[in-house]
């Protein structure tokens, strides 16, 4: 059954960037941002995606749903987990994908990023899954490409994941069912952290108890408590009764901007242990959106312990991607699902 | 205050009238008939002919004795006002140097359209406005172009590089109205400081824009709720203030005479405010987007509400607001910079920082009167008065019988609503297309020549 979509009333000089992801008819035609998106769609996405997961579990792990379309990853910033997981994600939807590694190619040797769009576009590709440095650069592409088109985020600077948000929450509530009496703390460099952003999108929307961060100020960025976080720097008072605890990437080269002192002092106050993760609910579940570093935001025992659930929300990010690629493909068909 | 560099000036300007001359018509002498004079700053309020000759304001109310009433071309202006063609502070025309962007014909020609008579321009050109030479064909290409004067700021260091003292004493005296590093960086402060010694020798203006440029590097949005929301690098207030305290504290020791063009933050004008009541010389400026915008508009993601200084806070936009109407901030500028469309074609932090805004800056400001925000005695005194006074233009700002004939009609009942295609600049990067105004620009002398003429 269609789900009714009551498109908002966009003021006139301050149009809502998340708007341009819904076709004329309401349908999800781009994944851009979770903003936006509201329950209802975030709830679809999730429960299209439980059908999706069963499909890997078979012998053959393929659907017809988007035979005959080109998927065309294009990522401008280099990435193996997340372009390989839409590339099967997007094979076992039956579609042609061609992968096209950016960083090192047609912009770094003058071109605009709109000429690179137009060229690939003249390919005839169907959907394009986007990863780029900078952020905005999704609503950027999702702004100027054809109207058969659609654009996927992958991955822009700073700013959204937000297939990256929607498998943790696919994830989360896999383990736990409801959200609303969750508490989930989200770990470590918040500032720079696209997944951060798009995971406090995605479990804010669905209503969860207690929606946490906890890191240095230095990682902390201005105003965060607006986007509907509480705000901590010690990890015990942090991490106490927690249900689901989510490390994020420590990036290296960000500590060299004098954001931190030592990987040793992130590691002693803030990286996941044992020790640490008594701190919260027994069963907390502990994941991180990878590639972690080991020893340096969570112990090697951790991330391979029972509590952690980081495998799984690898396999669970091809089920997701194929939900969201099958439900914008169906808006560009002009299907209603 | 010193007296408008006639070696630069528009004075000797051997271009005839833009639009030709009519036979048998001197198109160097005007009557405007019945127009609304108004200029705040000697008390003018009346409805009265105002009579135009050899580029200078001849008779107000009646025509002077020798008056060639047959020769001269009549204008009706009922119902319309009449005010000091607007002095805009701080102006990139891009030309010499970013031709593609613009040049100084069609950016002069867009200040016409605005009400804009006077452009003053930062010394960031390539190559840099550091010697006299690039002032004279800065200059020249403006008598060319025949519609605004073009007046330029001089470089404070050489090739700004902050290393370096330019010649500011020649600059001064080949007719440069002010000296600034325009956005560029110090090497250090110590060699700040003794370039506001130098510059204080001579009582040169200065025009410096604070802004750090460690604390700014990479922002491109202010440093809260919405570029956290957006991922968007921050640029924080501390850039500005930071900088501005360290220029303060040199301004009280070496008694330079600092303006600094566009303030963006409430704390920045605390400071400001603090350094005038202690009596130091430094005035301030603030441009019309940041009146008018704020941080929240950053959030469509529009590449033209991209700008350094970045738009703030609604608190620091009213803070603005107040200081303006206030006083505390002497003058509005445009903060001008147009661009190619292909500037604006990319991912937002990509983008080329700057807007379009010398058509808007008179509409933006009016709209603030309409608003009751500050009173039209203000509007008129931050975008003429104190600017003339600031760039020591002592023959322009005001409507008095022998000032310069650089004056604007205006109708204070036409509605309309901004086009960016329709623009006259060369860069249409507005945020301000759709937006709907009151009070239109109609008419535009400069020396008592007519170089602009709405068509109806």
């Amino acid at each position: 059954m269609a789900v009714k979509f009551v498109r908002p009333k966009i003021p006139k000089f301050a149009p809502d960037p998340w708007a341009i992801q819904f076709d004329e008819q309401g349908h999800l035609r781009h994944l851009l941002t979770i903003e936006g998106l509201g329950p209802q769609w975030i709830t679809r996405i999730l429960d299209t995606a439980e059908g999706f997961v069963s499909v890997t579990d078979r012998e053959i792990k393929k659907v017809p749903l988007l035979r005959g379309r080109t998927v065309v990853n294009l990522f401008f910033e280099s990435s193996t987990r997340t372009r390989t997981t839409f590339e099967l994600a997007a094979k076992r939807l039956s579609a042609d994908v061609l992968n096209l590694n950016l960083a090192t190619s047609a912009t770094k040797k003058g071109e605009s990023l709109l000429d690179t769009l137009r060229n690939i576009e003249a390919m005839q590709a169907d959907m394009f899954v986007v990863r780029h440095e900078q952020s905005g650069a999704a609503h950027f592409i999702a702004r100027h490409v054809a109207p058969h088109v659609s654009v996927l985020n992958a991955g822009d600077g700073w700013h959204s994941h937000p297939t990256q948000a929607l498998l943790d929450a696919f994830t989360i509530r896999r383990h736990k069912g409801d959200f609303t009496p969750l508490r989930v703390a989200i770990v470590g460099d918040i500032r720079h952290s696209r997944v951060a952003r798009s995971q406090m999108h995605v479990l804010n929307s669905l209503n969860v108890g207690e929606l946490r961060v906890i890191a240095p100020r230095t990682l902390i960025p201005t105003d965060v408590e607006k986007l509907g976080v509480r705000v901590f720097h010690d990890m015990r008072e942090g991490l106490k009764d927690v249900d689901v605890i989510i490390m994020l990437r420590l990036q290296r080269e960000r500590m060299e901007a004098g954001l931190l002192p030592s990987e040793e002092e992130f590691y002693r106050l803030y990286g996941l242990t044992e020790e640490k993760l008594a701190w919260a609910k027994p069963d907390a579940m502990v994941m991180h959106p990878g590639p972690a570093n080991r020893g340096v935001e969570i112990e090697s025992s951790v991330a391979d312990g029972p509590q952690s659930v980081i495998l799984e929300q690898v396999s669970n990010g091809i089920g997701v991607r194929m939900a969201v690629m099958s439900l914008c493909m169906s808006a560009n068909r002009g299907e209603t699902t | 205050m010193k007296d408008a560099p006639e070696n630069l000036g528009l004075d000797y300007d051997p271009v005839r009238h833009p639009e030709g001359c009519r036979e048998g018509i001197d198109c160097d002498r005007w009557v405007i008939r019945g127009a609304r004079l108004r200029d705040p700053s000697n008390g003018l309020d009346t409805t009265s002919d105002i009579y135009l000759g050899g580029g200078r304001i001849v008779g107000i109310g009646e025509a002077p004795g020798d008056w060639p009433a047959d020769t001269a071309e009549h204008v009706c202006a009922e119902g319309h006002w009449l005010i000091p063609g607007v002095i805009d502070g701080w102006a990139r025309l891009r030309e010499p140097g970013h031709e593609h962007k613009a040049t100084i014909a069609t950016e002069s020609a867009a200040a016409v359209a605005g009400g804009i008579t006077t452009v003053v321009m930062p010394p960031d050109t390539i190559p840099v406005l550091d010697t006299v030479a690039v002032a004279r064909y800065i200059k020249r290409r403006a008598q060319l172009a025949g519609r605004a004067r073009v007046v330029a700021i001089g470089a404070m260091t050489q090739q700004l590089d902050g290393e370096l003292l330019a010649e500011m004493a020649a600059l001064d005296a080949g007719g440069c109205v002010a000296i600034s590093n325009a956005h560029y960086p110090f090497q250090d402060l110590r060699l700040m400081r003794r370039a506001l010694e130098y510059a204080a020798t001579f009582d040169l203006q200065v025009l410096l824009q604070p802004l750090d440029p460690s604390l700014s590097a990479r922002g491109c949005a202010h440093d809260g709720a919405v570029a956290t929301r957006l991922g968007l690098p921050g640029l924080p207030v501390s850039a500005e203030t930071a900088p501005l305290a360290q220029l303060i504290a040199m301004i009280s020791e070496t008694g330079a005479r600092v303006h600094v063009p566009q303030l963006s933050s409430a704390a920045a004008l605390k400071l400001i405010e603090r350094a005038k009541a202690d009596g130091l010389p430094i005035t301030a400026g603030v441009s019309a987007h940041h009146l008018w915008l704020t941080e929240m508009d950053t959030d469509a993601l529009d590449p033209n509400s991209h700008v350094i200084p970045p738009l703030r806070t609604i608190r620091d936009r009213d803070a603005l607001r107040r200081g303006l109407a206030e006083g505390l901030i002497d003058t509005v500028v445009s903060d001008h910079q147009p661009h190619e469309p292909d500037a604006k074609l990319a991912p937002f932090p990509e983008t080329e920082p700057g807007v379009s805004g010398l058509e808007t800056l008179l509409p933006l400001v009016m709209k603030l009167v309409e608003e009751g925000v500050i009173d039209f005695d203000r509007a008129i005194d931050s975008l003429a008065t104190r600017p003339a006074a600031l760039f020591g233009l002592s023959d322009a700002g005001s409507i008095a019988v022998g000032q310069r004939a650089d004056l604007t009609l205006i109708d204070p009942d036409a509605m309309w609503s901004l086009d960016s295609t329709g623009m006259a600049s060369a860069g249409e990067n507005t945020p301000f297309a759709g937006w709907d105004f009151a009070h239109q620009v109609e008419t535009t002398w400069v020396n008592g020549r007519r170089v602009f003429l709405r068509e109806p």
